[in-house]
């Protein structure tokens, strides 16, 4: 029997035009193919990029060295040194993230009790010397004080589901 | 409940009680929480401590006692016979949960920013005996801080009230620093008055507070807990060896806390022992091998340091080679040093750089009474020993057996600030010193000749028979010749009095040895070999000195003679961790070692007790630990015996030698008195270089300064009041000084601490002096 049917198959060519008709749909369909990166994917408010530190609006520094994300960190990416600053304060003085070693799991950012280190959307980047996959403490404030209209909109978005 | 024990096999004295169902024995009058830790059930609790009285204030290890109808402190409930315990029951862990409650409605939520947080007892029992959620909306309180000094940083808001501290600063420290101010909720812990701890054993109190709110200032904000490596390393600035853990990430250490030993240190650590890790990040490190080129300084690389080394060291003569050891250098490098002073044919070797009398030859003396015994004394006699200062948990010790009634005795060139009473104290200039102890040695029976000849026209007195007999009636008694009478110059009659003394009473004879290993080094022959001792080898100046770990003029007896030895010297070689500015005035060559905690040693404590440990620290740049450099020394040498690579072989060569306490019998002859005489003390943070580099031990208010102490009557004479500066000469040096009047210092002495930049031109113990308005 099955020698009968895969005879009738082969002699009609019925598994080509099978193969032919769904070519044919694709033809009509619209594309799916982004022309990145003129064209770009509509990105999640929980997209996890590239890092940053923030401030509070007054322009202090968020970041009070507690050291919860430098033991959460699964990658061992985040090194960390404190020390009291001028003030008293518990500050940091030193915080790199090596991103060759971040997994961008964001538990930096969940173990945060303040809010400081976050992920941005910003997944373009690229280095051109070796060391530059060190992220320091200036420019992690840096690119926070840059982007820091959009990481409190995603914040804001996300917060009605924490 | 019946009085005879149920259980044939109960041990007498003990009772039968059951926790959580497991039927254990315990001691008559001993508490629940004692039987429960021996058993291994966990109560939780912040008042109780195993070493502070009961203060049951916390209420935290509540627990289920049957037949009681309300739940019960296990801290403060004795066992009864047929007492039946639950931990765990609920009405047990509801307590818990709701003392836990009360805790932290003042308690602060800031654990992200407390030095504390990772560690904190607090967290974990709040993590095991709490709620998850807290109900309290209302206000917390708030506490002003108090700053108590450059070692312990304060956040009273955090503070639970457990009274741990003030217990601890009350019974072991002595001090009374601390205490409960108003009551209720409004109870405050503090000093009253905002006043810095000067206890020499306060930094405990951050070990035993179960909270943030006394904390490490030195340490603060640095590390967490978790990210910290703990390596054994021992206490190593003075000879009790307190046993510790360096807490140290990437190499470095940023904090030491004690690690339990019963038999040395209990669970405390000295101030001394816990902040000097500062000390070996000091800006003046030396982290490359340096040599002395037309007057300036010039870096060099190992090679060509030890190649050096053998040039300037071959073409001296053997007797014209003068070889000084700190007392702290590990047994290992002073096992090397003796090596190699051999094999150069030097026989000019010592470590005892602190002494002046040499008659007697003495060295290997230590405690022939085993620290753990000293609390159950009967009677203590201290010969020129300020203990707190000078073995500050010895001391702790002592006071523990004063508290029960022990009668201790003093006799010494200052009188020293003590946390217990004294039951005599003779406070005698230099020159009476000795007759004092001579008095004293006669009390107890006839002296032997040499000593004899020196007590003649000395009377006894009630006072000195006293004493004796105080030390021979008691069951146990000890003498303790200190630091301050082994400086002395005549400390061989100090030594010989008092070593009769102990001999006639049948106390114990401790010595308290000058330096961290000067055990260990007299047991492998870091000692004169038929040469010249430490005094000797300075007095009479050579042409070549190997100065191994000291640091002239501050770890010498007479730092002025050291000076200027030193720096008239053809080859001065230094194998320093420090390249000070003195250091550099003197020397020729500097060879960067690794400091104790930086490398594999073994130290003989006070007790005889060997112990060694791994190196718990990177040495900075390019310094390498001693025995390293010392096994590469002596192969450029060409000494035999430095074929090894491993640690272990070294210790091979030296393993069996044990220290044998000597003395020849000799003693110095006695000492004229004339004018106002030095008396002199090393103050407890600056007895050695690393000590010296601690910013917060610096800070401390123990480190007073260079000045020159008078009594009332000698001020007045020389028309100087407190306060005055006075222009200090003898016949090296002068110095301008700050005075201080007080009736601790006997008349005929002017006491001026040493180890101080000001005071170190100034001559040796007992020099006359020449005192004058500035």
């Amino acid at each position: 029997m099955n020698r009968i049917v895969s005879y009738i198959k082969s002699l009609f060519l019925l598994e080509l035009l099978a193969g032919l008709w769904l070519t044919a749909k694709y033809f009509v369909k619209p594309k799916y193919t982004m022309q990145y990166p003129m064209e770009k994917i509509p990105k999640s408010n929980r997209f996890r990029g590239l890092h940053a530190l923030r401030r509070y609006a007054n322009g202090e520094e968020r970041c009070i060295a507690c050291k919860l994300c430098e033991a959460v960190c699964p990658a061992l990416a985040i090194t960390i040194d404190s020390e009291p600053r001028a003030d008293g304060q518990r500050r940091t003085t030193r915080y790199d993230i090596d991103l060759f070693k971040c997994i961008f799991c964001g538990f930096c950012e969940e173990s945060c009790p303040v809010d400081s280190i976050v992920e941005t959307d910003i997944h373009e980047y690229h280095f051109e010397k070796r060391g530059e996959n060190i992220l320091t403490k200036q420019k992690l404030l840096a690119l926070g004080d840059r982007y820091e209209a959009e990481i409190a909109k995603s914040r804001e978005q996300d917060a009605a589901f924490r | 409940m019946s009085a005879q024990p149920v259980n044939p096999n109960t041990p007498p004295d003990h009772v039968n009680i059951e926790i959580d169902g497991k039927p254990m024995f315990a001691p008559k009058g001993s508490m629940i929480i004692h039987a429960a830790d021996k058993a291994g059930i966990p109560i939780p609790r912040f008042c109780y401590h195993d070493k502070l009285a009961i203060a049951a204030n916390c209420r935290m290890c509540l627990v289920e006692v049957e037949k009681s109808p309300k739940p019960m402190p296990a801290c403060a409930t004795p066992v009864m016979e047929g007492m039946k315990v639950q931990t765990k029951s609920a009405k047990a862990l509801n307590s818990q949960r709701n003392v836990m409650e009360f805790l932290l409605i003042n308690h602060p939520l800031d654990c992200p920013i407390c030095d504390q947080g990772g560690e904190c007892e607090l967290q974990d029992v709040s993590m095991g005996y709490g709620r998850s959620v807290s109900r309290f909306v209302e206000r917390k309180r708030s506490v002003a801080d108090e700053d108590i000094g450059p070692l312990i940083a304060t956040e009273m808001t955090r503070c639970i009230q457990c009274t741990r501290c003030v217990r601890f600063v009350g019974e072991v420290a002595g001090t009374y620093e601390l205490g409960g101010l108003s009551r209720g909720e409004n109870l405050e812990i503090g000093t009253y008055i905002g006043k810095t701890i000067e206890s020499e054993i306060g930094g405990n109190i951050i070990d035993v507070c179960p909270v943030g709110a006394l904390t490490n200032k030195v340490f603060r904000f640095r590390a967490r807990a978790w990210e910290l490596v703990a390596r054994d390393g021992i206490g190593w600035h003075d000879a009790l060896g307190s046993n510790l853990w360096l807490h140290t990430r990437r190499g470095e250490v940023l904090r030491t806390v004690p690690r339990d030993n019963e038999a040395i240190n209990e669970c405390w650590l000295s101030d001394r022992d816990r902040y000097s890790h500062q000390g070996l990040y000091a800006d003046d490190r030396a982290q490359q091998p340096m040599v002395k080129r037309n007057g300036g300084w010039v870096e060099i690389t190992w090679d060509q340091a030890l190649a050096l080394v053998a040039e300037k060291l071959k073409g001296v003569p053997g007797d014209q080679i003068g070889v000084l050891v700190h007392p702290a250098t590990s047994t290992e490098e002073g096992h090397l040093v003796a090596q190699i002073a051999k094999g150069l044919g030097s026989r000019n070797l010592d470590h005892r750089l602190r002494q002046l009398d040499f008659a007697d030859d003495a060295s290997g003396f230590g405690f022939a009474t085993p620290v753990a015994d000293i609390e159950k004394v009967g009677a203590a006699w201290l010969v020129g020993a300020n203990l707190r200062h000078e073995l500050p948990l010895v001391n702790h010790r002592l006071r523990k057996a004063a508290k029960r009634g022990a009668k201790v005795y003093a006799l010494g060139a200052v009188d020293v600030d003590s946390n217990y009473d004294f039951a005599g104290s003779i406070v005698a200039a230099p020159h009476a010193l000795v007759d004092a102890a001579l008095k004293l040695a006669k009390a107890a029976g006839d002296l032997p000749a040499e000593l004899a000849a020196l007590a003649n026209g000395i009377d006894v007195d009630d006072a000195a028979r006293a004493t004796i007999k105080a030390l021979s009636d008691a069951s146990a008694s000890i003498v303790v010749f200190g630091e301050a009478a082994a400086m002395h110059p005549q400390a061989s009659i100090l030594r010989a009095a008092a070593r009769f003394v102990a001999k006639a009473t049948d106390s114990g004879y401790n010595e308290v040895p000058l330096g961290a290993n000067a055990l260990g080094l007299a047991a492998v022959g870091v000692l004169p070999q038929g040469g010249l001792d430490a005094q000797a080898m300075l007095r009479d100046p050579r042409k070549a000195y190997v100065v191994y770990g000291a640091e002239a003029p501050f770890d010498f007896a007479d730092g002025g003679l050291a000076m200027t030895s030193l720096a008239r010297a053809e080859t001065v070689i230094a194998f320093d961790a420090y390249a000070s500015e003195q250091l550099r005035a003197i020397a020729t060559l500097i060879l960067p070692i690794a400091a104790l905690p930086e490398t594999d040693a073994t130290l003989t404590n006070l007790n005889g007790i060997v112990q060694t440990v791994a190196a718990g620290a990177k040495a900075p740049g390019e310094a390498r630990p001693g025995w390293k450099v010392l096994r590469a020394v002596g192969a450029k040498l060409g000494v035999a015996g430095f074929e090894f690579t491993e640690i272990a072989e070294v210790r091979a060569q030296f393993a069996g030698k044990s220290t044998n306490a000597h003395a020849n019998g000799k003693v110095a002859g006695r000492g004229k008195a004339e004018g106002l005489a030095r008396i002199v003390t090393v103050p407890i943070y600056r007895s050695d270089a690393t000590l010296r580099r601690s910013a917060a031990l610096q800070a401390h208010p123990l480190t007073q300064g260079g000045r020159v102490a008078l009594h009332p009557e000698d001020a007045l004479a020389l028309g100087l009041a407190d306060g005055a500066v006075a222009k200090v000469s003898g016949p090296a040096g002068t110095a301008t000084l700050p005075v201080a009047v007080t009736r601790a210092v006997p008349r005929g002495g002017a006491w001026i601490e040493a180890a101080y930049t000001e005071t170190a031109a100034l001559p040796a113990y007992g020099a006359a002096l020449s005192i004058s308005k500035a």
